[in-house]
């Protein structure tokens, strides 16, 4: 996308309509893309303006419980008579902030693990044989495990969140560093007299970055996803909290009563795991051709 | 051959240590004192003293692993601090209705993915495998809680096709067993189809620019058997992987299927241990289910060589 944006227009057109022309082959070419990427921008947008759209999400007004919705409740109420819109409004902080965070974080300490191990044989052995335990522990159920034993709240979320995804970052950039280690360059780097330290962080690092960009947004999506889940089992952030996850698991028994309390949370969860999910495949696509023949 | 499994078992028992050790540091490492976690927030000092001379919480780190260890190799998964029956007790008890509806959804999802990954394949870049796609982000996007209520509000509620919740032991007879299996297996298969479809169309693909492929056409085989036959036998390999690892998915989502639907399996003992605090509970399960993970993923690879007789170890 930032190639659209700094590329020089070609000099003989007008640089606007050059870049406009670009933008719309750039807008064909990927409509699932631009879709994920509109979808997201929504929701982030919405989050941010979550106080100057929405109501107080925590407000429980007992003389309009369960409201079918309406004008003036867009999304209705709830069983504690709350407002469904504010509160998916103030869920979308929950999922985005829980997602960004895990796929920074299990990215940033998964890629310094890996370049680690993808360089000291004897480091190696043991991280990748600590990953093979952590990847045989589902992810679900480890995550409960953390949150069980800890007060919940979102950075203890984060966390179990994060640690099930490191292996799959590791491995990742493992790999990448056992193929790009052997190239001229790096040697050329090691003859120089670069430390190690400045190998692997100048001259071996780039390489990872257009496949662990593509591995964060997977990343994002699943760790939306298993937010949702713990908070649905009551493992996640504390329940007065409005995520997605709470909203449906608290509106459970109504289902039949009021289908808006569950499936107002439900298809925006559903909306932002897909847009970030089409934004991933759009992005493998194009940064990684290699990986996108794969799956 | 005979080398390569002890290979596989001695690394498949480092794998299985590792998880223990991990689930043992769990409970030490989380904030607090692990007594005081365990009795719950209205526990007096002496049940929290009670429980911390139980499970002798303050002998050395070293000594109430291996002490634990050696009760998990006999198959002692500990005790319930709720109800005081051994957790490997509670797990036998519920292990048809989680039993039932994992084997379910293997069969179900597996012959569904396998055929839409070929399908897809076969007609690449045309309309079915666009269709077929796109089914299987949306398949991945959507958390299984939210297709499980929204099947349970079409079929259940609004049109009264099937039971809304509920399970019924397959004693009792194997149409109302299905008929409360149907929507549940749908919920929980429904991410591992996308998985495993994106994978064999992937797989399928490769397959289908070989050179024998393109004998196999020109000497005019028809299509089905091209594709079962001569194309899927030498994709196999990556599905059957992905089939292995996709069962993490699987186990996943057991536990919030379960909780959808009202199915008293292990994965709702695991959630009604979360509220309850009941931390032997949770911990032995985990173990269960990764050693379940571990040995399926360990039947994959020594499978290999009998769908490919090229791979000899």
């Amino acid at each position: 996308m930032t190639a659209i944006t700094t590329a020089p227009a070609p000099a003989a057109a007008p640089s606007s309509g050059g870049q406009l022309a670009r933008l719309g082959r750039f807008l064909r070419r990927n409509p699932t893309m631009v879709l994920g990427a509109l979808i997201l921008i929504f929701f982030v947008g919405v989050a941010i303006v979550a106080p100057l759209i929405a109501g107080d999400p925590m407000l429980k007004l007992p003389n309009r419980r369960l409201r079918p919705p309406s004008p003036e409740l867009w999304f209705g109420t709830d069983h504690l008579g709350q407002d469904v819109f504010a509160r998916t409004v103030y869920g979308a902080r929950v999922s985005l902030i829980v997602g960004f965070s895990v796929a920074t974080i299990s990215v940033l300490v998964g890629l310094i693990i890996g370049l680690f191990a993808g360089y000291y044989r004897w480091f190696e052995s043991i991280v990748m044989r600590l990953m093979d335990g952590l990847m045989a522990i589902p992810a679900i159920l480890l995550a409960i495990a953390m949150v069980a034993l800890n007060q919940g709240s979102i950075a203890i979320v984060v966390a179990a969140i994060s640690i099930p995804e490191l292996p799959r970052v590791v491995r990742l950039v493992r790999s990448i560093v056992l193929s790009v280690r052997e190239l001229p360059y790096v040697e050329a780097a090691v003859a120089c007299g670069a430390r190690t330290p400045r190998v692997l962080f100048r001259h071996i690092a780039p390489s990872t970055i257009a496949p662990l960009i593509v591995q964060a947004t997977y990343i994002c999506a699943s760790a939306i996803l298993v937010e949702a889940s713990l908070s649905f089992l009551g493992a996640g952030v504390p329940p007065e909290v409005p995520s997605w996850g709470n909203m449906i698991a608290s509106s459970r028994l109504y289902l039949a009563r009021a289908p808006w309390t569950i499936f107002c949370p439900a298809i925006a969860l559903a909306l932002v795991v897909l847009a970030v999910n089409l934004l991933g495949d759009g992005l493998r696509d194009r940064l990684d051709p290699r990986l996108s023949r794969r799956l | 051959m005979l080398s390569y499994l002890a290979q596989r078992l001695a690394s498949t028992l480092l794998v299985m240590t590792l998880v223990g050790i991990f689930v043992f540091m769990l409970l030490h490492f989380s904030a607090g004192d692990p007594a005081a976690i365990i009795a719950g927030d209205y526990a007096t000092p002496q049940q929290i003293e009670a429980i911390r001379q139980r499970l002798g919480l303050d002998d050395p780190l070293l000594v109430q692993f291996s002490r634990w260890a050696w009760r998990v190799v006999q198959g002692d998964l500990g005790v319930s601090i709720f109800s005081n029956t051994p957790v490997s007790t509670l797990v036998l008890q519920r292990l048809e209705p989680t039993l039932s509806l994992a084997v379910l959804t293997m069969v179900f999802a597996v012959s569904i993915a396998v055929t839409f990954g070929v399908l897809a394949a076969w007609k690449a870049g045309r309309p079915v495998d666009r269709l077929l796609m796109g089914f299987s982000v949306l398949g991945f996007s959507m958390p299984a809680f939210v297709v499980g209520y929204g099947l349970i509000y079409i079929f259940a509620i609004e049109l009264r096709w099937l039971p809304v919740q509920g399970y019924r032991p397959i004693m009792e007879g194997i149409g109302p067993w299905f008929q409360h299996l149907v929507l549940p297996t749908l919920t929980l298969g429904l991410a591992y189809v996308a998985l495993i479809a994106r994978m064999t169309r992937a797989s399928m693909q490769e397959v289908l620019e070989e050179d024998y492929i393109r004998t196999a056409n020109a000497k005019g085989v028809p299509a089905r058997a091209m594709l079962m036959t001569h194309a899927l036998k030498n994709a196999g390999v990556p599905i059957i992987t992905v089939i292995g690892i996709g069962v993490a998915l699987l186990i996943g989502g057991v536990v919030i299927t379960e909780t959808v639907f009202n199915i008293p399996g292990i994965g709702r003992l695991v959630v009604d241990a979360i509220s309850k605090r009941d931390y032997p509970i949770i911990q032995g399960v985990i173990l269960l289910f990764s050693g379940v993970y571990v040995l399926i993923n360990l039947a994959v690879d020594l499978s290999y060589s009998l769908i490919d007789p090229r791979i000899r170890h």
